[in-house]
C-alpha cells in the first residue's frame, strides 16, 4: 500500500482483488488454467474462482475429482511441459494427501535437474482458524510449506497484496504456494475486518515477493506477521498507542523470500522484537524470524517475544480455540513485556 | 426374511437421526441470523447433516457387534447413531462442552468413542486405512470382529480408499467398505468427476465382491450388508458396497446450494427411506401406535440428548492444554538406567 501515489477509488474484498488478477491472466495467457474441488459451479468455497467458470468455461476452470495427489501432481506435470497451472487445495490442511508431489515434485525438480526443469505453477491454499472448524480444518501451516526449499510462500493480508502477489505468482517461473487466510476473504457467510478490503487498481501490477511491508510504523517494538495477524497486529498497535507505545508492524507478505532486510532495520530502530503466527509455535516461523534477527543484528535485540499457537492441534470448542489462536490482546501484552 | 425386531431397531435408529440432524440445524441457526456468520450460534463451525443417509447406516451397522469397528466421514452422526455411539455425549462434543465425547476438542467431525467402536475424520478417504487396521487387529487375534470404513461416493477416487481396497485383498482382511453415493461432492455431481458410476466396480480390479444397492431401501442394505458383513467374519476377506443415498440439506449448514438443480433437490425429498420402512413395518404386522411408539421414543432420546448437552459447562480455556500425550513427554521413563560404557577389560 506504501508504495501507492495515485488516487484509487475503488475498494475490493480480498476474493475479487484475487480473482480479478486470475482472471487478467487467464485472459492474457491462453496456458494459465485452474484445477481445484468445487472451483468451477461454485466459485471456490472460500470465493476464491468466484466467476471465473462464467468467462472461462469448464476447460479452464476445472473441477478434479476429489484427488489431489493426481490434480496437483498433474499441475506439476502441465507446469514441466511449460503451461502455467493454478492449483488449489481447498483447505491446506489436505496437503497431506498429496505431500509427495508437493515436497518431493514440485519444490525438487528444478534442483534436482540442475536447472533444466521448470515448474511454472501456483498451488493456492485457504489457511486459517477462528470459526470453530477444529483440528482438521484450521490450521496456517506457514511453516510447513516454507520449511522445505523449492518453494516460494506468499501470504496476502489486504486485497491490494493479494492482487499484486497473484499477479507475480502466475508470471513465476518457479512453484508458489499462494496461501490465502478464510477470514480475510470477505465471504458473506465469514465476516472479514475491516482491514482486508481496501483500494485496489484496476489495471495489473506486481508486487515482488520477499518485499515486506511496514503497515504501521513505530518507535518502540517492532511487531513482525503474517495474513489475519497483520489485522490483529494492527488493532493491538492502536490499543498500545493509547498507552503511549508505538509499535511498528511489519507485514511479511512472503515467507520464501523473507525479507530479512526491513525487519532489522525495523528492530535496529525500536530495540524489541514480536513475532506473531497462527501457526505451531515450535519449528516454525517465529523461531525463524527470531534466529535470522539474531544472525544479522544480535545486539539490536533488548527483548524478544513470540506469540503463536501452543503446541498443540486447534481445538474445536470456542473458548478453547479462542484460547489458543492468538489476539490483539495476546499481542498487546506480548509488547507491553517487552517495554 | 428380515427378524422383525431388526427392522423396529433400524426404523428407531434412522428416525432418530433424521430427528437429531433436524434439531440440530434449528439450533446450528440460532445465532446465524439474520445474517449467517459460521462461527457464530451455540454450534459453531461446519456440520454437515446426514438427512437422507439413513438406511445406510441403519442397514449396515444392525449387524455390527461393539467389538467391530466403524470409521465414518464428514457426514456422521447418522451412522454413529446406529453403531450405538452415546447420544448425549455426542452432542455434548458437537455443542462443544466440556462432558462431550472428546471435552469439546473434537467437533462433529471427529468424534471417538471407543466403548462403542467409533470414530471420523474430516478428511475424505482417511477412514479406510484405520478400517483396514481394525480388521488386521482382529486377524492377527483371531477374533470374528470386522472392521467397517463409510465414505462418500466422492471418496472413492482417493489413493486411501484405493490402497486400502489393495491392502485389505491382499491380506484378506474382515473389512467392509461402505460408499455412500448421495450423487453430490459437495457441487460437483459425480458424473462429472468419476470415471464409473457405480463405486461398487472398485471392487473388480482387486478380485473382491462389489455389491451396490440401488436404492435406498434399509432392508436392502441389511440384507447385502448381512452379507457382507458375514463374510467378514467368516474370514472370507473384504467387500466393497455402495449405497444410492440422498442429500435433503446442503452440503454444509449454510451452503447456498445454488449449483443444484431444483428437480434434483425436489426428487431428494420424494426419496424417503424412512416412509419406505414403515411400510415394511406395515406389512410384517407392526401396527401404527407401534410405529408412532417406536418414532416418540426416538424424538424423546434426541430432546433428551440436546437438552443434556446445553446443559453442561464450556471447557476450562486451560483444558487446550491437556490431552496431547498419554504418556509424559520423556515417555515410560523420566531416568536413563547409569551404564558404564567405557568399554570391557581391554
Amino acid at each position: 500500500m506504501s508504495k501507492q501515489t495515485q488516487q484509487i477509488d475503488r475498494d475490493l474484498t480480498m476474493s475479487r482483488a484475487m480473482v480479478e488478477a486470475i482472471a487478467d491472466e487467464m485472459r492474457d495467457n491462453e496456458e494459465v488454467f485452474y484445477m481445484g474441488e468445487d472451483v468451477a459451479d461454485y466459485g471456490g468455497i472460500f470465493d476464491s474462482t468466484e466467476g471465473l467458470r462464467d468467462e472461462f468455461g469448464y476447460d479452464r476452470v476445472m473441477d478434479v475429482p476429489i484427488s489431489e495427489t493426481a490434480y496437483l501432481g498433474a499441475a506439476v506435470g502441465a507446469a514441466q511441459e511449460g503451461m502455467r497451472p493454478i492449483a488449489e487445495l481447498m483447505f491446506v490442511d489436505f496437503f497431506g494427501v498429496a505431500m509427495d508431489q508437493i515436497y518431493n515434485q514440485m519444490a525438487k525438480n528444478t534442483y534436482m535437474s540442475g536447472g533444466n526443469v521448470s515448474v511454472p505453477m501456483v498451488l493456492t491454499a485457504a489457511v486459517g482458524g477462528t470459526y470453530n472448524d477444529a483440528a482438521q480444518h484450521s490450521q496456517t501451516l506457514y511453516g510447513t510449506f516454507a520449511h522445505v526449499p523449492g518453494m516460494k510462500v506468499v501470504v496476502p493480508s489486504t486485497a491490494y497484496d493479494a492482487k499484486g502477489l497473484m499477479h507475480n505468482a502466475v508470471r513465476d517461473d518457479d512453484p508458489v504456494v499462494y496461501m490465502f487466510h478464510k477470514r480475510l476473504m470477505g465471504i458473506g457467510w465469514l465476516p472479514a475486518p475491516d482491514g482486508p478490503k481496501t483500494p485496489v487498481p484496476e489495471e495489473d501490477y506486481t508486487i515482488p515477493f520477499g518485499s515486506a511491508d511496514i503497515k504501521r510504523e513505530g518507535e518502540d517494538a517492532t511487531i513482525v506477521t503474517l495474513g489475519l495477524h497483520v489485522h490483529r497486529a494492527l488493532d493491538a498497535a492502536e490499543t498500545l498507542a493509547e498507552d503511549g507505545i508505538s509499535a511498528e508492524v511489519v507485514d511479511l507478505r512472503s515467507l520464501v523470500p523473507l525479507d530479512t532486510e526491513t525487519i532489522v532495520k525495523s528492530v535496529e530502530k525500536t530495540g524489541n522484537l514480536v513475532v506473531v503466527d497462527e501457526d505451531y509455535r515450535s519449528y516454525g516461523v517465529t523461531g525463524e524470524i527470531v534466529a535470522s534477527v539474531a544472525d544479522e543484528s544480535l545486539a539490536a535485540l533488548d527483548a524478544v517475544e513470540r506469540v503463536a499457537l501452543p503446541d498443540v492441534p486447534i481445538p474445536y470448542s470456542r473458548p478453547l480455540e479462542q484460547e489458543v489462536v492468538p489476539d490483539a490482546e495476546d499481542i498487546a501484552a506480548a509488547v507491553e513485556r517487552t517495554q | 426374511m428380515v427378524p422383525v425386531n431388526d427392522l423396529q431397531e433400524m426404523y428407531r435408529d434412522m428416525v432418530t437421526a433424521r430427528h437429531y440432524e433436524e434439531r440440530l440445524q434449528e439450533e446450528y441457526l440460532e445465532g446465524k441470523q439474520p445474517a449467517f456468520d459460521i462461527s457464530a450460534g451455540p454450534i459453531p463451525g461446519e456440520l454437515h447433516l446426514a438427512a437422507g443417509h439413513e438406511a445406510s447406516g441403519a442397514g449396515v451397522c444392525q449387524h455390527l457387534r461393539d467389538d467391530d469397528t466403524v470409521t465414518a466421514p464428514h457426514r456422521p452422526h447418522h451412522i454413529a447413531i446406529a453403531k450405538g455411539v452415546d447420544l448425549k455425549r455426542m452432542t455434548a462434543e458437537i455443542f462443544g462442552r466440556e462432558n462431550g465425547l472428546g471435552k469439546g476438542k473434537g467437533g462433529h467431525m471427529h468424534l471417538f468413542d471407543p466403548e462403542a467402536g467409533f470414530a471420523c475424520s474430516g478428511i475424505i478417504a482417511e477412514g479406510c486405512p484405520p478400517a483396514a487396521g481394525a480388521g488386521l487387529a482382529a486377524k492377527k487375534r483371531n477374533t470374528d470382529s470386522v472392521g467397517v470404513a463409510f465414505l462418500g461416493e466422492g471418496a472413492i477416487d482417493q489413493g486411501a480408499f484405493l490402497e486400502s481396497l489393495n491392502f485389505a485383498a491382499v491380506h484378506d482382511l474382515p473389512v467392509v467398505f461402505v460408499i455412500e453415493d448421495n450423487d453430490w461432492a459437495i457441487s460437483m455431481p459425480k458424473e462429472r468427476i468419476t470415471d464409473v458410476q457405480n463405486g461398487a466396480k472398485r471392487a473388480d480390479g482387486f478380485e473382491m465382491p462389489g455389491v451396490r444397492v440401488d436404492e435406498d431401501d434399509a432392508v436392502a442394505v441389511y440384507e447385502a450388508a448381512g452379507e457382507a458383513i458375514g463374510r467378514a467374519r467368516d474370514r472370507n476377506g473384504p467387500t466393497v458396497m455402495e449405497i444410492q443415498v440422498h442429500r435433503r440439506m446442503g452440503h454444509f449448514m449454510g451452503d447456498p446450494e445454488s449449483y443444484r438443480p431444483e428437480e434434483d433437490q425436489a426428487a431428494a425429498q420424494q426419496r424417503d427411506s424412512i416412509e419406505r420402512l414403515e411400510d415394511d413395518l406395515r406389512a410384517h404386522g407392526i401396527d401404527d401406535a407401534t410405529i408412532e411408539d417406536l418414532r416418540d421414543e426416538a424424538h424423546s432420546a434426541v430432546e433428551a440428548a440436546i437438552e443434556w448437552a446445553k446443559s453442561q459447562p464450556e471447557p476450562d480455556p486451560e483444558d487446550a492444554y491437556e490431552d496431547m500425550w498419554v504418556n509424559p513427554p520423556s515417555g515410560v521413563t523420566d531416568s536413563e538406567p547409569d551404564y558404564d560404557l567405557a568399554g570391557g577389560d581391554d
